[in-house]
């Protein structure tokens, strides 16, 4: 036990938590954002899993890790937009919409990736562009701090500024405000005129942008290559990360970071001696006594926010 | 809509059911023809690809065996999802269930020695139990503090997972197999095959026989009906007094069940040793199924074949050509998509009933009266 | 007419279940007056306004705005022309400050920033203009519900509203509020601005209109000065029967008490208003009443929806607290519930399965575990030719019946199996001429079968027609208790239903028979 406290304490787990949280923070922004215009992104997973993808063929055939950021930023997108269509003007079920992009991602990844590279599980023969890490100048040089917060990739960096800029965005901006105006009452929102169904379409799109991050993350900067389903459910602990973070960016930022110390206590576990899938089960065990005890305090006392109850599904 | 309201026709009834069936039809038809997009990109020999594809799982009758075989824990599976979405819970947690079927059936095929009929049969619903409590939990969840499922059921998935995985690699493992594995399940457990050079065995069978079963569960039942007018409409039901909680609870056990025993009827059909250590992925095709045939258990069997038929088609065309088998994850999320879209197709659907009930309106117009009057009479007899 | 602001002519609305809602409604509205538009519920006030703002559009007729014809195609085109509608129901988000409320839409602020400041600033400006008194920084929903009607206003102000339309303002409005309220209109007013005024409280419309226009069935009955006429008549405008209906009613034969109800709160608010009263068998308690004075909630309690947590409720003797609602209908309680669509029946659902939601566990009806379905078929068809269901089969899905129809599906399944005691919460509103007549008489049937019936309705004539005894909810409360229903005139009942008139405790009292 004194072991695994020993890691617990160190200065290497909560480093690699930090990094761990990375990609969950930026799927969790993305939830933030639809859910905030009212619209439940289960296609987080499939996003993230086809950026990791498209990411890594897209630097490693331009040879340029920004022409990789752009393919994978427009996938994010792109997927996104289906999604919009499809729930927002064929009126699918959103939940049904976002299970089946993420049926789509985790075969259709596979199919591309064999097709480019004739593997099916990874994509290593190919040279993908990686993040570079940064050294933050005096920061880095403070004993333990620096040793925590310095030499990150620099997608965690931009992680941490997004909490800001999507605070910044949905409190201090039109458009923000009037995403939050549609996710809590549409009928209000659209009685001033505003297009509830554009400033849907917008949310997701955004929301897709941030997951694709998440997914650049995983296979250009935690590794450097793309592999079978690298996401493992990331997607959907985001949604759960979100949903503790009561709706607000820092709070969203908190509760990943749970869930990123989760996943590293998962990794430092590793090496105690506990059977492995105990170790692995840690991160959504943590993210189901996370919905329960929300629930439970939601139960408890009703105004933890002002959630307008909402029929699963597009509404517009 | 407006038109069906102002005018009901006697014949409303089966034009959304025909049209249904269409907008099936057409979302099959535009996924397969984004697929042949698809193979054109990245095949060399596209052609040869898409007739194995499309016309292979028709070219032996071992292939169309095996057609059946893959169906089977789709039945299951698709059975389950049915049931829960019949109640209007997004139970995803089909997919642990039926892992946990599986690995629950071969603990009782290895570790218990019974009778050839009854072991298979404790196998099966003890399978079936085990799935049943993973799908209860979170319907447990959501009734009790108002947890969403869908997020709750995905994660208890990859618990079940690595809980099983821990019991098959610690508790159950076979050290002579040289692979996480159980030992080979016993002859007296396993599920008979009945065509030699397959595996289509006593629980493919059993899958569709089942979707008699749960069509009766779900249509000829109380609690079935239960089940349905809660999915429909929670504050009807509950105006009604039929008790909401404990309804949405019972259905996704009766899934959960459903789920587990597919798992258990699959290792003690097809396999010789219980050795997933992944999730098989029957739960999402279990969604795929379920939309296709409307929750409706009878339309279930036509569902699984469909997708079956793709699987063995998929198969077939790996092994011949230079397409992998994932091409199908596309042709699947698209028939969801378009099957799930409420609009897709409605424009077509408005003007097909618009159409009819003009034609009934000449027809009317043309017959003498006292034909009209009996076509009324007729509907209120 | 020179300073006519609004005119409507000859406006025709017909919805598309073919109900007329609106037969050649006219309304003149001057320049800076505030204007009421009365009518009882259903009279065509809502529509008419629908129509101003928008929201529908009219078979026929015409709208002249400041001189022009107007067609406003939806509520953006009529806030453009400077027509404002402050709803019964607030259009608020509630996490957003009050300023974010009004400014929403049409935030200041450049390259996607949103001027938080500028906004604050406007608001207040807006706010001091018109002299409301609220802190622009306050969250919407922190604010007591006088304040959000004043947000509401205010937003409609800001888009520059120079015709407002206040939906029964007062109706969720303390005496307080209210009075703060007309200060308010008083203030508007003298900037100009013009307001129409729904709302059928006779004492406040005498307080501050200039003009009155009543609506009755759908139809104008006329507009008056205010001024030039009392409120006993404005009351026997609105409160007019049109048509007597001919239903032929024996005299009740009222048995034992079936249902007693003693001290129930009419909301949960804890200064709500309570009622008593005891149900006979035989016979037919009407409550009359504006809607939304508890009538629904009273229902929803004695149906076992809603928990008793104060007074007592027996049916049959039986205390009916923590009793569940499959409970209460096995003993003989039935109820229809005035909200078809959302409680009634289940649209996606078929006509057979909507006629045995509430019977369906019984042992009768299963066999093996399995349903009779041949006996359940037997039974729906018996239903459907019974209460004249029009469908084209027994598994016609219930969405694709006319209103009608579904209402008799939900009578057919309430009333059949000789239910004890009946809760009619509006059973006849909205649907056609021949199905209300129908279910009427199923009413009285059952009444002389030996039923109790509580009925609840906003149509005067089904009332009085129907009711031995009748009970009045005003806004206040319980304002009269009549033992003979008959004996009623209706002016009398709109000065109780209006709030002008009030019945002491005692005489109220009579509608409890027993001391216990």
């Amino acid at each position: 036990m004194p072991d695994i406290l020993r890691t617990v304490f160190s200065v290497d787990f909560v480093y690699s938590a930090l990094r761990l949280t990375t990609p969950v923070l930026f799927a969790a922004l993305g939830s933030l954002v639809a859910d905030r215009a009212g619209v439940i992104n289960i296609g987080l997973e499939g996003i993230m899993l086809f950026s990791a993808l498209t990411g890594v063929l897209g630097s490693a055939y331009s040879g340029s890790l920004f022409v990789g950021m752009l393919c994978a930023l427009v996938t994010g997108m792109c997927i996104a937009l289906l999604m919009a269509y499809f729930s927002l003007q064929m009126k699918a079920d959103i939940v049904l919409t976002g299970v089946a992009m993420n049926l789509v991602a985790s075969g259709g990844t596979v199919f591309i990736l064999y097709s480019v590279c004739g593997d099916k599980s990874v994509s290593t023969s190919l040279t993908s562009m990686v993040f570079p890490t940064v050294d933050i100048p005096v920061l880095g040089d403070i004993p333990v701090l620096g040793d925590i917060l310095s030499g990150h990739n620099v997608l965690t960096y931009l992680s941490l500024l997004a909490v800001a800029a999507v605070w910044l965005f949905l409190e201090k901006s039109k458009p923000g405000l009037r995403i939050r105006a549609v996710g809590e009452n549409d009928r209000a929102a659209s009685s001033v005129g505003i297009h509830v169904r554009r400033v849907r379409y917008g949310a997701l799109l955004l929301s897709g942008a941030l997951a694709s991050f998440g997914g650049m993350f995983l296979s250009m900067g935690m590794l450097t290559y793309f592999s079978k389903n690298m996401t493992a459910g990331r997607g959907y602990i985001a949604l759960a990360a979100q949903a503790l973070g009561n709706g607000s960016a820092l709070g969203t930022f908190l509760s990943s970071l749970v869930f990123g110390c989760a996943e590293a206590l998962s990794v430092s576990l590793q090496g105690v001696g506990l059977p492995p899938q105990f170790v692995q089960m840690v991160p959504y065990v943590a993210t189901i006594l996370g919905l329960v005890l929300y629930a439970a305090l939601r139960k408890k006392n009703r105004p933890v926010r002002k959630h307008k109850k909402r029929k699963r599904g597009s509404t517009t | 809509m407006k038109q069906a309201k102002s005018r009901p026709l006697p014949t409303n009834r089966q034009i959304e059911a025909r049209f249904t069936l269409i907008r099936t039809l057409t979302a099959a038809v535009i996924a397969l023809a984004g697929c042949l997009a698809l193979i054109l990109t990245v095949s060399e020999e596209p052609w040869e690809a898409f007739s194995a594809f499309l016309f292979g799982p028709l070219e032996s009758a071992k292939n169309i065996a095996t057609v059946f075989e893959t169906a089977a824990p789709l039945v299951y599976a698709g059975l389950a999802v049915s049931v829960m979405f019949s109640c209007n819970q997004f139970n995803m947690a089909a997919e642990g269930a039926v892992y946990v079927g599986g690995l629950a059936a071969s603990a009782v095929a290895v570790r218990l020695s019974l009778p050839v009929v009854a072991h298979p049969a404790l196998a099966l619903l003890l399978g079936g139990a085990a799935g049943a409590l993973v799908c209860f939990l979170p319907g447990l969840l959501k009734v009790k503090l108002g947890a969403t499922e869908v997020v709750s059921s995905l994660m208890l998935n990859y618990i079940v997972l690595y809980l099983g995985v821990y019991v098959l690699n610690y508790l159950l493992a076979d050290p002579q197999a040289g692979f996480p594995a159980t030992e080979r399940l016993p002859e007296t457990a396993k599920l008979p095959t009945l065509i030699s050079r397959t595996h289509f065995h006593v629980g493919t069978v059993l899958a569709f026989a089942l979707c008699a079963v749960v069509y009766l569960y779900l249509y000829k039942s109380r609690q079935g009906y239960a089940i349905r007018m809660v999915g429909q409409n929670e504050k009807f039901a509950r105006y009604s007094g039929i008790k909401v909680g404990g309804t949405i609870l019972s259905a996704q056990l009766a899934g959960g069940f459903l789920a587990g025993m597919g798992g258990a009827s699959e290792i003690l059909g097809s396999y010789s040793r219980f050795q997933w250590v992944a999730l098989p992925g029957y739960g999402f095709d279990g969604v795929i199924v379920a939309t296709l045939a409307g929750n409706n258990p009878l339309l279930v069997p036509l569902g699984a074949l469909f997708l079956g038929y793709l699987r063995c088609g998929a198969d077939i065309m790996a092994r011949r050509s230079d397409v992998a088998t994932e091409v199908l994850s596309i042709v699947q999320g698209t028939i969801i998509l378009l099957v799930a879209s409420k609009l897709f197709l409605q424009r077509i659907k408005h003007k097909y009933i618009v159409s009819v009930a003009e034609k009934r309106e000449a027809q009317a117009a043309g017959a003498d009266a006292p034909a009209a009057e009996a076509e009324g009479g007729a509907a209120h007899a | 007419m020179a300073d006519c602001i609004l005119s409507m002519e000859h406006i025709t609305k017909v919805y598309p279940n073919g109900f007329v809602a609106n037969r050649d409604v006219s309304l003149q509205v001057q320049k800076g007056e505030v204007h009421a538009l009365s009518g009882e519920n259903g009279a065509g006030k809502s529509t008419l306004m629908k129509v101003l703002f928008g929201e529908e559009q009219p078979e026929s007729g015409r709208i002249v705005f400041e001189g022009r014809e107007i067609r406003p195609e939806d509520p953006i085109s009529a806030i453009r022309l400077g027509i404002g509608m402050v709803h019964q129901h607030f259009m608020l988000v509630d996490s957003l400050s009050v300023a974010e409320n009004i400014v929403l839409g049409l935030e200041p602020g450049r390259f996607g920033r949103f001027d938080k400041r500028e906004a604050f600033r406007r608001a207040a400006e807006i706010i001091e203009k018109y002299r409301f008194s609220i802190d622009a920084r306050r969250p919407v929903g922190s604010l007591p519900v006088g304040d959000r009607q004043k947000v509401e206003i205010l937003k409609a102000l800001y888009r520059g509203a120079k015709l407002l339309i206040l939906d029964e303002p007062t109706a969720v409005l303390t005496p307080q509020e209210t009075e703060e309220l007309f200060l308010q209109i008083e203030q508007l007013k003298a900037q100009g601005h013009t307001l129409i005024f729904i709302s059928h409280k006779l004492r406040e419309i005498k307080q501050i209109c200039e003009h009155i226009t009543v609506l009755r069935g759908g139809r104008t009955v006329g507009t008056a000065r205010v001024a030039d006429v009392s409120e006993q008549e404005i009351s026997r405008m609105m409160v007019g029967r049109d048509v007597l209906l001919e239903i032929d009613k024996p005299p009740a034969r009222p048995g034992r008490t079936v249902l007693s109800v003693r001290g129930v709160p009419l909301s949960d608010r804890p200064d709500a208003p309570e009622v008593s009263f005891d149900l006979r068998a035989g016979e037919i308690l009407g409550i009359a009443g504006v809607e939304g004075n508890g009538q629904s909630e009273l229902c929803s309690r004695l149906a076992g929806l809603l928990p008793v947590r104060r007074g007592q409720v027996r049916l049959d003797g039986q205390d009916i607290a923590g009793r569940s609602v499959r409970a209460l209908r096995a003993l003989g309680m039935s109820h229809i519930s005035e909200d078809r669509m959302t409680y009634g029946c289940a649209a996606d659902a078929n006509v057979e399965e909507n006629l045995f939601s509430t019977t369906i566990y019984q042992k009768a009806y299963s066999r093996f575990g399995l349903l009779r379905r041949k006996l359940l078929d037997r039974r729906a068809d018996e239903l459907i030719r019974e209460f004249c269901i029009k469908c084209t089969e027994k598994k016609e899905p219930v969405r694709m019946l006319s209103g009608g129809n579904i209402q008799k599906v939900v009578v057919a399944r309430e009333f059949s199996g000789e239910p004890k005691c009946i809760l009619a919460n509006q059973p006849t509103r909205g649907i056609d001429v021949g199905a209300t007549e129908f279910i009427r008489n199923r009413l009285l049937e059952l009444r002389s079968r030996g039923a109790a019936v509580l009925l609840v309705s906003a149509d005067l004539n089904e009332v009085l027609e129907l009711s031995d005894r009748l009970l009045v909810f005003a806004a206040s409360g319980v304002s009269a208790y009549f033992p003979d229903a008959a004996a009623v005139d209706e002016e009398t009942l709109g000065e109780y239903m209006l709030d002008l008139r009030q019945m002491t405790a005692q005489e109220i009292g009579g509608a409890v028979y027993e001391t216990s």
